[in-house]
């Protein structure tokens, strides 16, 4: 199988882009990405995307994004796995590249929020859980989040602001993205006092959804063009894993088992350790969820990835770097872009190109895409070469 | 409206019927065609007692289109007496706090309207804090 490396990364800013429609927003990190890999042309494009559909009224997006980017005739599908739609899409791309069957593969994570406003988005995003059984009840992702975190609350006696330092460390993370939704850091205070959004669930416990979209060119070494700028980023490994869909089907509701399996594939198939990561790029789109991916990724025990936060841990100087250009809850969560963001956030901490987010010592990222309540778990590990 | 998609689940939302696994008697619900327990293939119907109790709960204040004329509302895992755990809003709550724990019973409550005066009704179970004697 063929090692495959990362020739070009490209994103836009995350943000409420009213300006901007689907196809642009799509364009404008596809055109970054193929420039940043020396004009590398793609035979197949790979669209990661989870609403559109139903909040832009746009389907088939292959062939919507393959047309407005002058790459017409290539091979163009599009993938959707809920929020981890951008790390299916990433590692459908993977398997095109390391099968031998395509020379380039451009992945592409992009989503529109802001083409529709208020309970519209909280009905479409309702489509990721069971609608039979979950939805149907009025339970929204948030919602699932603070059953979650209600129960974890209660299980592990964890005090009202024992999720602080997730949010605060993604906030002065973001702080130093150019990119980020949110570019201001928040003292603890604020935690304590914001209002519920769905109980325990406040609002620096959830992470924005906003536009946003991102793209990587995948290749392998020997099509790098000659003068190729940039130090060399390859993915190790990738793996996808599932869960029950609904979560009151889950066997334990507050091990995420499809994180627990997705990690262990990834890191066989790499033939790493655990400890040899330095950093994580968790989906943290509520501070629950990051407190047991940190558990079911096997960094923290049972019961204890809340104190990853309070002892920041996982800050920028910290044990386990995680979030380090702020996450979803800081840089924001483009739904299905968000797999794709992870991946040129780590690619740039790899190449050493993270500015003042730069991680010391970083040659190894896991990054991480959850589907729901984690249904669906892609890990991909991505490493410095040479 | 989505009529075919509620009206093929009435037996789940009205009776809270599932199945029960002749193989390994584990009982099922939603219904599914093989047993999570032992894989095996499972289809024989079995009706839940409504009984259960609180295995966690939240209070929603944003809500889905649909539901925003009942919101606040709250909404449980609420684990059965017989085993399975299911998704419910909580309802007939009154003054009473929920805590995690709080035995539950099963009622048949409105779950949304579709929208406009003429859209569909859409029906379904909710649990109470159960009656005592």
């Amino acid at each position: 199988m063929t090692e495959v490396v990362i020739a070009g990364i490209g994103q836009t800013s995350v943000g409420e882009h009213w300006d901007t429609s689907l196809r642009e927003l799509a364009f404008s990190a596809i055109e970054g990405a193929i420039k940043d890999a020396g004009g590398l042309r793609p035979q197949i494009l790979i669209v990661g995307n989870m609403l559109a559909p139903i909040l832009s009224k746009q389907a088939h997006l292959g062939g919507y994004v393959a047309d407005f980017c002058g790459l017409t005739g290539i091979e163009a599908i599009s993938i959707e796995a809920a929020g981890a739609s951008g790390g299916a899409a990433l590692r459908q791309g993977y398997l095109a590249v390391t099968s031998g069957m395509v020379d380039a593969a451009l992945v592409i994570g992009v989503e529109k929020f802001t083409d529709m406003v208020g309970s519209d988005i909280e009905t479409a995003l309702s489509t990721s859980s069971d609608n039979d059984f979950e939805s149907v009840h009025g339970l929204t992702l948030t919602a699932q989040a603070a059953l979650l975190m209600c129960r974890y609350m209660h299980e592990f006696d964890v005090p009202r602001d024992g999720f602080a330092g997730f949010p605060l460390v993604a906030h002065t993370n973001g702080a130093r993205n150019k990119n980020a939704m949110f570019q201001k850091a928040i003292k603890p205070e604020t935690y304590i006092k914001a209002s519920m959004i769905s109980e325990p669930v406040n609002m620096f416990d959830a992470a924005p959804y906003a536009d946003g979209a991102a793209a990587v060119v995948l290749t392998r070494c020997e099509l790098l063009p000659e003068d190729f700028p940039h130090p060399l980023v390859r993915i190790a490994s990738s793996a996808t894993a599932s869960d029950t869909m609904a979560l009151h089907d889950r066997h334990q509701p507050l091990v995420f088992s499809a994180v627990r399996l997705s990690v262990e594939r990834a890191l066989v198939h790499a033939g790493l350790a655990r400890e040899q990561i330095n950093l994580f790029e968790y989906h943290d789109a509520f501070s629950i969820f990051a407190a047991l991916s940190l558990e079911a990724s096997g960094f923290a025990d049972v019961g204890q990835g809340w104190t990853f936060a309070r002892d920041k841990t996982i800050a920028q100087n910290g044990k386990l770097p995680c979030a380090t250009f702020g996450g979803l809850k800081a840089r924001g969560n483009p739904g299905g872009a968000t797999g794709v963001y992870q991946a040129v956030e780590a690619t740039l901490q790899l190449r050493g190109q993270a500015g003042s987010n730069q991680v010391s010592f970083a040659n190894v990222a896991m990054i991480q895409s959850l589907g729901g309540p984690a249904a669906t778990a892609v890990t991909h590990i991505l490493t410095k070469i040479g | 409206m989505e009529v075919p998609r509620h009206w093929r689940l009435k037996q789940q939302r009205y009776n809270l019927t599932g199945e029960i696994c002749p193989h390994c008697e584990a009982k099922i619900f939603p219904p599914r065609d093989i047993c999570p327990t032992c894989g095996e293939e499972a289809k024989s119907l079995y009706t839940f007692s409504g009984r259960g109790e609180v295995y966690s709960y939240t209070t929603v204040y944003e809500a889905p289109s649909g539901y925003d004329q009942d919101s606040p509302y709250t909404v449980a895992l609420v684990k059965l007496e017989e085993g399975p755990m299911v998704t419910a809003q909580l309802t007939d709550l009154g003054d009473q706090p929920v805590e995690i724990g709080t035995p539950v019973e099963m009622v048949t409550r409105k779950l949304r309207s579709d929208g406009d005066e003429r859209g569909m009704l859409v029906y379904g179970y909710k649990f109470r804090p159960a009656l005592r004697a």
